[in-house]
């Protein structure tokens, strides 16, 4: 452990790429899409902008996912909740910017209006100041983790029980969400939002700017994993998941460890979906669906468990298809969705950076016998 | 409603006295046929009310051709029964040389409906056929009128049937409330008390009114009997309640139970995560939504058993689907429950889609056959319908056959050697991947059958089994990892808690509270209910 | 009594037998159903099978068109009512044109279930009458920028196949349509019972809500 901070989480090659993604999606996308004009070749719409922005979210869901499952083998399959809730926290500050733009030009949010509300509930109180808002995106869904992880993981609750407990949560707290009492706009959600610290939501700027922000957070979402994998913390975590019981012989006790990484898993999901909300500009209940979360493992299986590059490789790739196919062959989507998840599971168990690494050796297997 | 239906009644007791009973036992006047045909619906229901009161068989006919929309109007000056090839004159019976073009529906809504089943109640209650006048004497019971007394007692003097004629009495005393004679009054009163009806109750609580200063019963003694007769009905329909709602919570049980019984094989004993559950269940009610089809249009004599022959066909068909996916899939997942959780829900979307594409994305129609549709009345508001009865029996058998199937014959001993040490089971000779295979077909079979009964409740469409992967695994879990008993009491127990939430909370949050109490019960028993007792390495 | 389930609730033994017992209670009762897309086949097959009668305790339901009584057995239901824009059953040339058209194209695409037994409905209707306004709107604009478009479609009208010519609101967008009531019958379609003379206007604001007399059915003109 005497290596520099910077060695010791990357090699010079991989900070090369680092820095050039960092160059690509904080200077060049953001040229290409607010100085080249658009009838330019080299010009990046306003969508694509939107669509990458909203890819690279997912990418830091599928790493917050490969935090705890890839590196300490707790597959939470309710990590949807904590993405609805940063999107949800966000939600609440965009819908108390409107102002008094609404339809109904109140000063509560329209759907309150609808509901024949005649004041805020005491949880939208201080909603419209960006920073509190900003405190309970992270506090939030990092209190519930936490909370619900000490208990869960104090009764050692593991493997596929605890898969199945994350899902009823997450699936108790749609079914919460979308009754219109919640007071968080019942199965519309928040959406017709209007402006992000007075920008307008909708101009190219905003939009490239959020586009930033989301690739500075994935870089450092990068980072931070990088950091933790890579200390003593990140080894306990790697022998929870490979045998806890030795762990614990050992004289650890697994409890403040998991319980770590679970609640940072959560606070980085949750951060994603602050993110992806302004973006998208919609935050419904049907975030919290088990489809959703269960989707966040497989991008990460695809990428590469156990790897943080896999996890936002995984995530770029599914999403990337995913947008494509289901405007070129919407029928067939399904059939592929459930292909990969076939196929990556029986014959990729190391997901697609497992692959290459593998290609790569047989490569270099042929170059020796040659 | 039956109040306003009543006084509708009196304005057809006028007309009746007019132009009805001068006429009984005749042709229905010209004046009344043309009334139904072309009058608006007040005139139609004050007609058929007529003929109601004066149970004229030969008013049949006309009744039927209303029924049926077989009755027409020509240009509004003549009414012809129309039964799509000939025409007859409603009115003189004679047929028509040729049909008219231009016929236009009578058109009934839901009042004159209930007016002409009355109507046709009060021709049936003097059929022979039993079930004819059972269900003549049920309508009757919705609108007692005066005016139908004395064809209720004729009816009653030759009623042989004790059930039929206890409904006879009840709707007698019913119709009897404002009779002028104190003594029949307190005798109806007392009838109704027995009967336990809430429609008999209203007319009770009707005599407790006041109107103006004075009581509408102006004889203190009649009241009182009232009140109590309505607080006698009142415990009965409490009772009732009760026993409902109980009956509802049993209900969902079974169903639960049948939804993750076979859960409870392929995880609870096999430890295999299978999300594709839910999509074995739907693959269950599309088999018999075909077998459905298939008989319909080539046995149609066999249709009213095709849920039976639909059994073993669906439980085949899904699992020979387990036995695919398991040689295909899972067998190369063993020992590995997170990966084996997220391929079989690639192998769910998959199936899905492909149903999609076979039989469409929208609901298909499985109809219940007759002797599954409608309900035992227990009590007067105490319906239970039949086909929940049958899958509460049919779950029974099934947990009794699976039951059978682990501890009584020899795979089901394999299968359980396979549970505890799958090492040693392998090397006393049993042949474990194909142990493996059968005990997940079973599992997927069960699926398909929990999918032939849930069709017979519920809609079918490619993706209602996703509706249940949940509630099951809950079942599974709750009830404790490889145990069949924790799964049948856990599924009861679930069903009966969520109704009884259901009654106080509301839906949604009967389900989050359910939710919420399992989660918080894994953490004080994390093995379930019942934990399988013994020191056991983990992992 | 109102009462709401989760999407997708598949046990309506409860709200039925609540139905029932308030029914008895004397009032006059009729059910107002919201129940949205498949969950509405278990609620009408409880109801069926718990015998109650479109003569007893009518229901009128909202989103229950053609499309979803396909998957159920109508019989026990027959009289039960809906209300809607357009139904299949309307008789005019427009609309047996416009099924005519559907039923060629369900043919011709082999859509699973459709080709066997083609249905129209509202909401198909609505779409078909909304492209075509969009299509109107465009030409007029000659563009398809959509400010432009939003523009042009002040006014559209179209012969739509609920047998009336539709027409755009010019202020407030909404479209002037008819409203029909019909009740089911045993084929799965629908006996219209009620309809209004002609298409009215959109009133986006119940004037049954108190409070709701001061909110205006047409937007103020944008500056």
């Amino acid at each position: 452990m005497n290596k520099t901070l910077t060695a010791r989480l990357f090699g010079p090659k991989a900070w090369g790429f680092l820095l050039a993604f960092a160059i690509l999606a904080l200077i060049v996308v953001p040229l290409l899409n607010l100085a080249v004009p658009g009838s330019s070749p080299l010009h990046v719409s306003t969508y694509w902008v939107t669509l990458i922005g909203k890819i690279m979210c997912y990418a830091i869901v599928a790493l917050a996912m490969d935090l705890v499952w890839g590196y300490t083998g707790i597959l939470s399959l309710g990590h949807g909740i904590f993405f609805a809730l940063g999107g949800y926290g966000m939600g609440m500050y965009l819908m108390r910017s409107i102002g008094r733009d609404g339809v109904y030009h109140s000063d509560l949010p329209d759907f309150m209006v609808f509901l024949n509300w005649k004041e805020l509930p005491w949880y939208w109180q201080g909603t419209e100041h960006f920073l509190y808002a900003m405190l309970l995106i992270l506090l939030i869904p990092g209190l519930l983790a936490l909370i619900f992880g000490f208990f869960a993981f104090r009764s050692r609750i593991k493997g596929v029980y605890f898969s199945i407990i994350t899902q009823a949560m997450t699936y108790a707290a749609m079914l919460l969400f979308f009754r219109n009492e919640t007071g968080f706009g019942g199965n519309n959600g928040f959406t017709d939002f209007k402006r992000i610290l007075g920008f307008s939501i909708t101009s190219p700027q905003t939009r490239v700017a959020l586009f930033a922000v989301t690739a500075i957070c994935l870089i450092g979402a990068l980072l931070l994993g990088r950091y933790i994998v890579t200390s003593k913390l990140g080894r306990v975590l790697t022998a929870i998941r490979d045998a806890e019981t030795r762990v614990m012989f050992s004289g650890y006790n697994p409890l403040p460890y998991k319980l770590f990484i679970w609640t940072l898993s959560a606070v980085i999901c949750a951060i994603a979906g602050a993110l992806y909300v302004p973006q998208v500009g919609i935050i419904n209940p049907s975030e919290m669906g088990t489809a959703n979360s269960i989707e966040i493992a497989i991008w990460t299986a695809v990428g590469g468990r156990g790897t943080l590059i896999g996890p936002l490789i995984g995530a770029g790739i599914v999403n990337g298809v995913k947008s494509w196919f289901t405007v070129a062959f919407p029928e067939y989507w399904l059939y592929f969705l459930g292909l990969i998840f076939i196929l990556v599971t029986l014959w990729m168990p190391r997901g697609i950076v497992g692959l290459v690494g593998q290609l790569r050796e047989r490569l270099r297997g042929k170059e020796t016998q040659a | 409603m039956t109040l306003t239906r009543t006084l509708i009644c009196k304005a057809g007791l006028a007309l009746c006295l007019l132009a009805g009973s001068l006429l009984a036992q005749a042709r229905p006047s010209p004046e009344l046929v043309m009334q139904i045909a072309t009058g608006d619906n007040d005139a139609k229901i004050a007609a058929l009310n007529a003929i109601a009161a004066s149970a004229d068989s030969e008013a049949r006919p006309l009744l039927e051709a209303l029924r049926d929309d077989n009755l027409k109007s020509l240009a509004g000056k003549q009414a012809i029964i129309y039964d799509g090839e000939t025409a007859t004159d409603a009115i003189t019976g004679a047929k028509l040389a040729k049909v008219p073009e231009e016929l236009d529906d009578v058109v009934t809504n839901n009042r004159v409906t209930s007016a002409l089943e009355a109507a046709l109640a009060a021709l049936d209650i003097t059929s022979t056929d039993r079930d004819t006048r059972l269900q003549a004497v049920k309508h009757l019971q919705d609108s007692p009128d005066p005016a139908i007394l004395p064809l209720l007692d004729k009816a009653l003097t030759t009623e042989k049937d004790s059930e039929i004629a206890t409904l006879l009495r009840y709707t007698q005393a019913s119709a009897q409330l404002h009779h002028p004679d104190k003594a029949v009054r307190m005798a109806a009163i007392k009838t109704l008390g027995d009967s336990g009806d809430p429609e008999a109750r209203q007319l009770l609580g009707g005599l407790l009114e006041k109107d103006g200063a004075s009581y509408k019963e102006a004889d203190g003694d009649v009241r009182l009997a009232a009140q109590h007769a309505i607080i006698a009905i009142n415990h009965h329909l409490k009772l009732g309640e009760i026993l409902g709602g109980l009956f509802t919570g049993v209900s969902l049980g079974s169903i639960l139970l049948l939804a993750a019984l076979g859960l409870a094989i392929t995880y609870g004993l096999m430890g295999v995560i299978n999300m594709a559950h839910g999509e074995l269940i739907m693959i269950g009610a599309y088999t018999t939504f075909v077998v459905q089809n298939l008989i319909r249009t080539h046995a149609p004599s066999l249709f009213a058993y095709y849920p039976l022959i639909a059994i073993p066909i669906a439980f085949l068909v899904s699992a020979a689907f387990g036995a695919l996916i398991e040689r295909l899939v899972i067998r190369h997942l063993y020992g590995r429950p997170l990966e084996t959780l997220l391929a079989t829900w690639g192998i769910s979307l998959v199936l899905i889609q492909l149903v999609r594409n076979i039989f469409g994305a929208q609901n298909v129609m499985v109809e219940n056959p007759a002797w599954l549709s409608g309900g035992i009345q227990v009590m007067s508001n105490l319906i239970l319908p039949w086909n929940r009865l049958a899958i509460i029996a049919f779950s029974i058998l099934v947990v009794a056959g699976v039951a059978l199937i682990l501890t009584r014959t020899r795979l089901g001993l394999f299968v359980r050697a396979v549970t505890q040490n799958r090492q040693m089971a392998s090397c006393v000779g049993v042949a474990t991947p194909r142990v493996d295979t059968l005990a997940f077909a079973l599992g997927s079979g069960i699926a398909g059958l929990a999918g032939c009964a849930l069709s017979q409740v519920g809609n079918v469409a490619p993706d209602f089994g996703q509706g249940y992967i949940v509630d099951s695994f809950m079942v599974v879990v709750l009830g404790g990892v490889g145990q069949l008993a924790g799964t049948v009491y856990a599924a009861l127990g679930l069903g009966v808690l969520n109704k009884l939430l259901e009654g106080y909370a509301g839906a949604v949050l009967a389900k989050i509270a359910v939710l919420v109490i399992i989660i918080v019960f894994i953490q004080k028993r994390p093995q379930g209910l019942f934990a399988v007792k013994g020191r056991f390495v983990e992992d | 009594m109102e009462e709401y389930t989760p999407f997708g609730h598949s046990d309506y033994q409860t709200i039925i037998a609540n139905i029932k017992k308030f029914s008895s209670e004397g009032k006059k009762t009729a059910v107002i159903s919201t129940i949205n897309g498949d969950s509405n086949v278990p609620f009408y097959k409880e109801l069926g099978n718990q015998g109650i009668k479109a003569t007893d305790v009518p229901v009128v339901a909202f989103s229950v068109g053609e499309e979803e009584l396909r998957g159920v057995d109508t019989k026990p239901l027959v009289g039960h009512l809906a209300a809607w824009n357009y139904f299949m059953s309307v008789k005019n040339p427009t609309n047996t044109a416009f099924i005519k058209e559907w039923t060629a194209y369900a043919k011709a695409h082999n859509l699973p279930g459709q080709k066997d037994k083609p249905l129209t409905n509202d909401p198909m209707e609505a779409t078909y009458v909304g492209i075509h306004m969009w299509a109107q709107a465009v030409e007029k604009a000659k563009s398809t920028d959509t400010d432009k478009v939003i523009a042009a479609m002040a006014g559209q009208k179209f012969k739509a196949p609920s047998g009336f010519v539709l027409e755009m609101d010019a202020k407030n967008h909404h479209l002037h349509k008819p409203v029909f009531i019909g009740e089911v019958k045993s084929d799965g379609q629908f006996k219209v019972v009620w309809k209004t003379p002609g298409p009215i206007k959109a009133q986006p604001w119940s004037p049954y809500i108190p409070g709701n007399d001061k909110k205006k059915d047409e937007p103020e003109v944008k500056k």
